[in-house]
C-alpha cells in the first residue's frame, strides 16, 4: 500500500505540494490527488438561496470529480420535483417528536448552510421539511429508524435531527429503491449529547443522490456519522462539522463499495472553530469494475481560535479489478500552532493477480481469497459502527458485492 | 510415496510482445523425503520452473507433462495444486492488505486440510511453529507481507511450509536476501520438516551457502532452461570452486 502521511504541528496549509503516493501496489488505474485548500476551494460563499451560485461547468475546484452531465438536472435547475416518488417512513421510539414543518420554521438551516449550488437548490425547493427532536436528558435505547424508499421520482428534502443537552440516541437513515434527491441533513446536538448516525446508501443502479450534512456539535457533544455507499448512479456526499463549544468530539466513518459505472464521492469539512475540540476521520473504499470512481475530499481546518484541537483524517482505498479510478484528496489547514495533534493519510492500493495467486498458492479458492481481502480491509471500520444490526447487514452486502463481480477465472 | 514427475517441460512467455521460451525440457523426479538443490546463474529459468509448477498465469506450459502421485497437476488451477500437496515458498512474497497473518494461516490451513482445525490446539499449534522460527508473537496480527522485512518475509514462507505440510516443497531462493541468522533459522525451520521425511524438497538457489544448512541428495545444475548435468553434494562443491562458467559458455544463458 502507497501511504501519504502528515502530522503538521503548525501554521499553514499542509498536505499540498508533495508527491502523490507512490508504491508498488498503486498502477494506471489509481490517481491520487493532492492539491486543493479548503477555504479558498468553494466557488462561491455559503448561502440559502440558490440564485446565489450560478451553474457550474465542471471545472470548479467542488464540481471537477462530479459528472455534472448524470445528475439529472439538480445542478442546473431543470430538475422538477414530483410530489410524490419518494417515501419517507420514520419509526420513532417513546420520547422523541416527529413533525413535519412548513419552510418558515425556525428550527431549519441551524446546523449549516449550503456551500454548493445543489444544496442551495434543495434549500430553495423543498415542500414540507422533517423535524425529529429528542427531549433533553432523554436517552433512547432504540434506534430511530428512518426509511427512505425511492419510487422513481425526484426531491428535494430536508431533515432536521436535534438532540436536547445530554440527549443521547442512535439513528439509522436508510435509502433505497430509484430516485433523485437533493436534501440538507442538519444534526444538532446540545450540550453533553450523543448521536449515532448510520446512513446507508443502498440505492438502485439509476439512483443521483446529493446532499449536505451539517453537523453542529455542542459543548462536550459527541456526534458520531457513519456513511455506507453502496448503491446508485451518482452519489455525493458532503459531511460538515463545526462545533457550538468547547469540548466537542466528531467521529465520521465511512465505507463504500463502488460499482462498474458508480460515480460515489464524500467530501468531507470538519471546521475546529473552537477551542478542545476533537475530530477523528475514517473513510474506506472498495472498488471493482470500469469506470467505477470513488472520490474522497477529506479538509480539516483549524482556525486560529481552536487551540488544543485534536485531528486525524484516514482514507483508505482497495482497488479490486482493472478500469476502477480513486480520487483521494486529504486536507489540512492550520491556522494555530497550540494545538495537540493533527495528521491525515491516504492509501490507495490494489487487490491484483499476484495477491490472487499468493493466496491461492495456499490453497485459498478465488473467490474466497476475494472475500478474505474486502472482508478484512472492512472490518475494523465495520466493528466500530456498534449497531448489531446494520453491521450484519453491511458484512452480509459486502459479500454480496463481492458476488457480482467476475473475477479471474483461474 | 509421493511423487513429483517432471517430464520434458517446455514453458513460455510474453515479454515486449514476443514468445519467448524459457523451458526447454525439464527432466526431474523428485520423492518424497528426498531434498533436490536446483542451481544455477540468473536467467537460466530457476523460477520460472518454480512458478509454472505452482501455475502461476504468466507462464504458458507449451509441452510436457508434471504428475504428482501420477495426478495431472498442469490441469489443475493454482489452488488445487495446493490442496494436492504442492508448496512454493516465493522468493518474493506478496503483501496482502487488510488480511491478517493469523486470519491466513487459519483459512490456508483449513483449505488444506479440508477441514478447519481445532482453535485451541491451532493456536497453540502456529504459537510454537513461530517460537521456532524466532518470530515475535505479535506477528500474527500484522497484515501478511506488509511493511515485513525480507528475513520476516522469508521466516513467514517457511512457517506456512511448517504449518501446512505439504507433500512437495518448492523453495524459490529462499535463502536470497538473508543474514547469515536468518539463514541458519529459516534452514532449521526447513530441517525440521525434511526430517520428518513426509515432503520431498526442491531447493532453488543461486548460491551454494544455503547447502552448508540444508544437505542436499541430489544437485542439478540448471542452465538454458534445462538441467545441464546431475550429481551428489559434491557437485554443489565444485559449483562451489569453480561457479556457472562452464555451463554458461555458448550462450546457452538467457
Amino acid at each position: 500500500m502507497a501511504e501519504a502521511q502528515n502530522s503538521p504541528k503548525s501554521s499553514t496549509s499542509l498536505g499540498q505540494g508533495g508527491p502523490p503516493p507512490v508504491g508498488s501496489t498503486t498502477a494506471g488505474s489509481i490517481a491520487v490527488a493532492a492539491e486543493s485548500t479548503v477555504v479558498s476551494r468553494m466557488s462561491a460563499p455559503p448561502s440559502f438561496d440558490v440564485a446565489d451560485f450560478p451553474v457550474p461547468h465542471g471545472r470548479e475546484e467542488e464540481w471537477r470529480f462530479t459528472p455534472l452531465e448524470r445528475l439529472r438536472g439538480l445542478h442546473d435547475g431543470t430538475a422538477v420535483g414530483t410530489g410524490d416518488g419518494l417515501k419517507v417512513d420514520v419509526q420513532a421510539p417513546e420520547g422523541v417528536t416527529v413533525e413535519a414543518v412548513g419552510r418558515d420554521d425556525a428550527r431549519l438551516g441551524k446546523a449549516g448552510t449550503p456551500v454548493d449550488r445543489v444544496a442551495a437548490q434543495a434549500y430553495s425547493a423543498f415542500e414540507k421539511a422533517g423535524v425529529i427532536t429528542v427531549a433533553k436528558e432523554t436517552v433512547l435505547t432504540e434506534p430511530i429508524r428512518i426509511a427512505v424508499h425511492g419510487e422513481g421520482g425526484t426531491a428535494f428534502a430536508h431533515q432536521v435531527i436535534e438532540l436536547g443537552a445530554f440527549a443521547e440516541a442512535v439513528v439509522v437513515i436508510d435509502h433505497t429503491g430509484d430516485a433523485v434527491l437533493a436534501a440538507n441533513v442538519d444534526y444538532v446536538l446540545g450540550d453533553g449529547a450523543k448521536l449515532t448516525v448510520v446512513s446507508v446508501q443502498d440505492w438502485d443502479d439509476k439512483a443521483v443522490h446529493i446532499a449536505q450534512h451539517n453537523a453542529l456539535v455542542g459543548r462536550d457533544a459527541s456526534f458520531k456519522s457513519v456513511v455506507v455507499t453502496f448503491g446508485g448512479d451518482v452519489v455525493r456526499l458532503h459531511p460538515r462539522v463545526t462545533y457550538a463549544g468547547p469540548g466537542g468530539e466528531a467521529e465520521l466513518f465511512g465505507l463504500y463499495f463502488t460499482d462498474a459505472g458508480q460515480h460515489q464521492e464524500h467530501r468531507l469539512l470538519v471546521t475546529h472553530n473552537v477551542p478542545h475540540c476533537k475530530s477523528n476521520v475514517v473513510y474506506k473504499g472498495a472498488l471493482q469494475g470500469d469506470g467505477a470512481h470513488a472520490v474522497w475530499i477529506g479538509d480539516v481546518l483549524i482556525e486560529a481560535a481552536a487551540e488544543g484541537t485534536d485531528t486525524y483524517e484516514m482514507n483508505r482505498n482497495l482497488v479490486l479489478t482493472d478500469g476502477a479510478r480513486v480520487d483521494s484528496v486529504p486536507n489540512l489547514e492550520i491556522e494555530t500552532g497550540e494545538i495537540v495533534g493533527a495528521g491525515h493519510a491516504s492509501a490507495t492500493g490494489r487487490f491484483d493477480d499476484e495477491q490472487l495467486f499468493y493466496l491461492m498458492a495456499r490453497g485459498i479458492p478465488a473467490e474466497e481469497a476475494r472475500r478474505l481481502v474486502v472482508r478484512g480491509f472492512f472490518a475494523e471500520l465495520v466493528q466500530q459502527i456498534g449497531v448489531d444490526d446494520i453491521e450484519q447487514r453491511l458484512l452480509e452486502k459486502i459479500d454480496e458485492e463481492l458476488e457480482t463481480v467476475s473475477g479471474p477465472g483461474r | 510415496m509421493a511423487t513429483l514427475e517432471i517430464r520434458d517441460l517446455h514453458v513460455t512467455v510474453e515479454a515486449d510482445n514476443a514468445t519467448k521460451e524459457i523451458l526447454k525440457g525439464v527432466d526431474l523426479t523428485v520423492k518424497q523425503g528426498e531434498t533436490h538443490a536446483i542451481m544455477g546463474p540468473n536467467g537460466s529459468g530457476k523460477s520460472t520452473l518454480a512458478y509454472s509448477l505452482a501455475g502461476h498465469p504468466k507462464y504458458t506450459i507449451t509441452g510436457g507433462t508434471v504428475l504428482l502421485d501420477g495426478e495431472d497437476v498442469l490441469e489443475m488451477s493454482v489452488d488445487e495444486r495446493a490442496r494436492a500437496g504442492l508448496f512454493l515458498a516465493m522468493q518474493y512474497p506478496v503483501e496482502v492488505p487488510g488480511v491478517s497473518v493469523s486470519n491466513f494461516l487459519r483459512t490456508s490451513a483449513t483449505a488444506i486440510r479440508g477441514e478447519a482445525p481445532k482453535l485451541r490446539t491451532w493456536v497453540k499449534e502456529v504459537k510454537e511453529a513461530m517460537q521456532r522460527l524466532n518470530m515475535d508473537p505479535s506477528f500474527a496480527e500484522r497484515n501478511v507481507n506488509e511493511g515485513f522485512s525480507g528475513g520476516e518475509k522469508k521466516r513467514h514462507e517457511i512457517l506456512q511450509l511448517e504449518l501446512l505440510r505439504p507433500k512437495v516443497a518448492i523453495l524459490d531462493e529462499t535463502d536470497s536476501g538473508l543474514d547469515v541468522d536468518a539463514l541458519r533459522v529459516v534452514s532449521e525451520g526447513v530441517n525440521r520438516v525434511r526430517e520428518t521425511g513426509e515432503v520431498g524438497t526442491l531447493l532453488i538457489t543461486h548460491y551454494t551457502r544455503i547447502l552448508r544448512y540444508i544437505k542436499p541428495d541430489h544437485v542439478h545444475v540448471f542452465a538454458g532452461g534445462r538441467i545441464v548435468e546431475s550429481g551428489g553434494p559434491e557437485l554443489a562443491d565444485k559449483l562451489e570452486n569453480e561457479g556457472y562458467e562452464a555451463y554458461t559458455k555458448g550462450g546457452a544463458s538467457a
